[in-house]
């Protein structure tokens, strides 16, 4: 009996030990979570929230439905057969008379020259001569103006922008559009820009990664097998430019690199060679400045690692009969892989968004899809093109960063 | 004690009441930095601080309006004159990003050079991009727009800015188009593929830049034999640098820079007595005293110092086959023309 409640009230202490405990971590997590709630803020407004906004940007087209609302309405009623009738043309008259009024008619204008380069003119004009039109039929007056106004084309294309949603800036950024069958085409053969693009920026990544995984490997390797004395000094030869300005270092390069720059100069004098040797704005200077810029973080990223590995196994296999070479290859080469994996990553990841350096030492033909998303972005203020741009863009880095988890785990990744 | 407590606090209140009004007015003026900067600094922003008794403050920015619509549609717009070029002048117009000029605050129309004057924009200057050598370099020397394409008479690198404007036009020129008539040319498909064509010629040869600072230095590095570039900035090399840089300036394409207010300032009365001060013949042609730019006012050109005129772009003997940039076609055109310039480019 007594027994018995010895072990019910031992039961019942544990039992609040255990909320006690419970409600100790609970407390312990909550005040961690409160303590990151000022990070958290600071990442959603200023990487989390931008980032959502552009990616937005690039299916919505408000533009008809802010400047030209009653057009916009009446063209998604119509049925999108031959010419609208005179309701649509009486909207279209009386919303460029008020977006002129406003000083906003252009944003439609630019929001139809994705489809025809012609738009933006076309409604400046219509405006311009509709200032004093007082007509009883909108369809004849318009019609009058331009020719374009009866061409089924037109307003398919108006009809198109009028809805709030599209994937045209998405198709764009691809090359591609709807054609007037419905069906998605490939644009014109001199206008195929951002697929080409696309590919040119993954191939230059991809080569900057794989130089740098061949500078950056040994000397990782030496930096991690060399007393810390030395390596500790040896360090400092990576973490400067590390920590010096990306434009500083581009810049260099352009003065190292040029015909009469320090090193086609010193083959003059040396007369290795007659003519210059073209370094610079072409592909030989974007790889040359991407890879010096990136370069660190791959010896980094190895360094850590290799730092972690024991020698003594390679020791052993070599003592066990194996050639230097393959115990290197079998012992040491696997257990680096992380730090290969997460250094390639990183690099890889960076260079695809790369904007400084190929638009100061490359040349024709050497554009990257960042340089593309600026023009879009500052130039023609197409942001809803530049958006679906960094869709894809951001896609793909998001679909590399799945394979590296998978492959290598993202908890690997540290720089020193 | 309670009394003085009470007269403090008045005092306070009334001295907070008055100070917005014993503070000197300031407006903030955004140019394209640098030179230009300089310039009107002196030229312009002095005077009429002297003159007004108002602050300016000085920013920077690289052109563009995506900074412009960003600070208007959240309306936090903290520009109150704004450095402008055509394009940017014309599309922020008509995107409602600039505010309608009084054209009477500028005097007679009739005095500035044609087009110089926009609903919401204003000419500071006239400007024009040429082509440049050096003539310690290149003999014999290079004369006429012809020469810049031809690689048989005058080898050697050329330095082009990477943009399809005043690219295609010099190409159309230099294949025997007349200057009236190169944007009827470039309209139509056959003129923009002649255009084109004219470019593959040299295309092996073209190092593209980028920023107006570049064309200076390849010339000087002999990265170039001859470079399109601003005026301005080859002036600025034979002047302060002391280069042996000579300009062509047959074919030149010329252009107007603007001033403008945007949309949404709170100084927007200030900023128009400052853009009319700016555009007063007797102030407008300082400028040129600066930087080799010229006036937009007829009234203005004989106020220019005659060691400088013949650095001009409008000096009657630079003007011969000047063709003014039609900044309208490219409104339109840009987008379309410069995606095929580009797949060009990496063909």
């Amino acid at each position: 009996m007594n027994a018995k409640k010895t072990t019910k009230g031992l039961q019942a202490s544990t039992e609040l030990a255990r909320a006690d405990f419970r409600a100790a971590q609970r407390h312990e997590s909550f005040r961690a979570f409160a303590l990151s709630v000022p990070l958290l803020l600071f990442l959603v407004t200023t990487f989390v929230l931008p980032i959502g906004i552009l990616l937005w940007r690039s299916i919505r087209s408000p533009e008809m439905d802010a400047v030209m609302p009653h057009l916009a309405e009446s063209l998604r009623n119509w049925d999108g057969l031959g010419i609208p009738d005179e309701n649509v043309f009486s909207a279209l008259a009386g919303d460029i008379r008020s977006a002129t009024q406003a000083g906003d008619l252009a944003q439609v204008g630019r929001r139809l020259n994705l489809y025809d380069a012609g738009f933006r003119s076309l409604l400046l004009k219509t405006s311009r001569r509709l200032a004093g039109e007082q007509s009883a039929t909108w369809t004849k007056a318009i019609t009058a103006i331009d020719p374009r106004w009866s061409d089924h084309e037109t307003w398919r294309l108006m009809k198109r922008a009028a809805a709030s949603l599209t994937p045209d800036y998405l198709l764009a950024a691809i090359d591609r559009q709807v054609g007037p069958d419905g069906h998605i085409s490939v644009v014109a053969s001199d206008q195929r820009l951002y697929l080409a693009a696309l590919a040119r920026t993954f191939w230059i990544g991809a080569i900057v990664t794989a130089l740098c995984l061949l500078l950056g490997y040994p000397v990782a390797y030496l930096l991690a097998t060399l007393p810390s004395r030395q390596s500790n000094q040896l360090m400092i030869l990576v973490i400067v430019p590390f920590w010096t300005s990306l434009l500083v270092r581009t810049t260099a390069w352009y003065v190292l690199l040029q015909p009469n720059g320090i090193i086609n100069g010193l083959i003059r004098t040396l007369k290795l060679m007659d003519a210059p040797l073209p370094l610079v704005f072409n592909r030989t200077g974007v790889l040359i400045g991407m890879t010096h810029v990136l370069l660190p973080f791959m010896i980094l990223a190895n360094y850590a690692v290799m730092r972690g590995i024991s020698p003594l196994y390679q020791r052993a296999a070599v003592s066990l009969g194996a050639h230097p070479v393959v115990a290197f290859l079998r012992i040491y080469l696997p257990q680096t892989l992380p730090g290969i994996g997460a250094g390639a990553f990183l690099v890889f990841v960076l260079a695809i968004g790369y904007f400084i350096t190929p638009a100061l030492l490359g040349g024709s033909g050497d554009e990257m899809i960042s340089q593309l998303i600026s023009i879009q972005m500052e130039r023609q203020l197409n942001w809803g093109l530049a958006g679906a741009l960094s869709t894809y863009l951001v896609l793909f880095t998001l679909a590399f960063y799945f394979v590296f988890n998978r492959l290598v785990g993202v908890d690997r990744l540290r720089l020193g | 004690m309670k009394k003085l407590t009470a007269s403090v606090v008045a005092a306070l209140a009334l001295s907070l009441w008055f100070a917005p009004l014993a503070r000197a007015e300031a407006i903030t003026i955004t140019t394209f930095g640098g030179a230009f900067e300089n310039a009107v600094s002196k030229a312009f922003f002095e005077p009429f601080t002297a003159a007004e008794k108002t602050e300016i403050k000085k920013e920077q920015y690289d052109g563009g309006l995506a900074k412009l619509r960003a600070m208007v549609e959240a309306k936090t717009t903290s520009w109150d004159v704004l450095d402008l070029e055509s394009n940017d002048a014309i599309s922020g117009c008509d995107e409602g990003l600039l505010q309608k000029l009084d054209p009477k605050s500028l005097g007679d129309p009739n005095d500035f050079l044609p087009g110089a004057v926009l609903p919401c924009a204003v000419a500071s200057m006239v400007w024009s991009t040429v082509f440049a050598y050096d003539t310690t370099k290149l003999k014999p020397a290079p004369t006429i727009i012809k020469d810049f394409f031809d690689l048989k008479a005058f080898p050697g690198k050329r330095g082009l800015r990477k943009n399809p404007k005043v690219v295609l036009e010099w190409a159309l020129l230099a294949d025997g188009v007349p200057a009236a008539s190169i944007y009827k040319t470039l309209a139509t498909p056959e003129g923009l593929d002649r255009a084109f064509s004219k470019l593959d010629t040299i295309k092996s040869s073209v190092v593209w830049w980028e920023a107006g600072s570049q064309p200076p230095q390849l010339l000087a590095d002999g990265a170039v034999a001859m470079t399109q570039a601003y005026n301005g900035r080859i002036y600025d090399a034979q002047i302060k640098d002391h280069k042996p840089f000579k300009i062509v300036w047959d074919g030149q394409v010329y252009d107007y820079e603007w001033w403008g207010i945007p949309t949404g300032t709170k100084n927007s009365a200030i900023a128009a007595k400052f853009i009319s001060f700016a555009s007063r013949p007797e102030v407008i042609s300082q400028l040129s005293k600066y930087i080799a730019y010229a006036p937009p006012r007829r009234s203005a050109i004989p106020k220019v110092s005659p060691d400088v005129l013949p650095e001009m772009p409008t000096a009657p003997d630079n003007f011969k086959n000047a063709l003014q940039l039609d900044s309208n076609f490219w409104a339109d055109n840009f987008d379309v023309i410069n995606k095929r310039f580009l797949t060009w480019l990496s063909q």
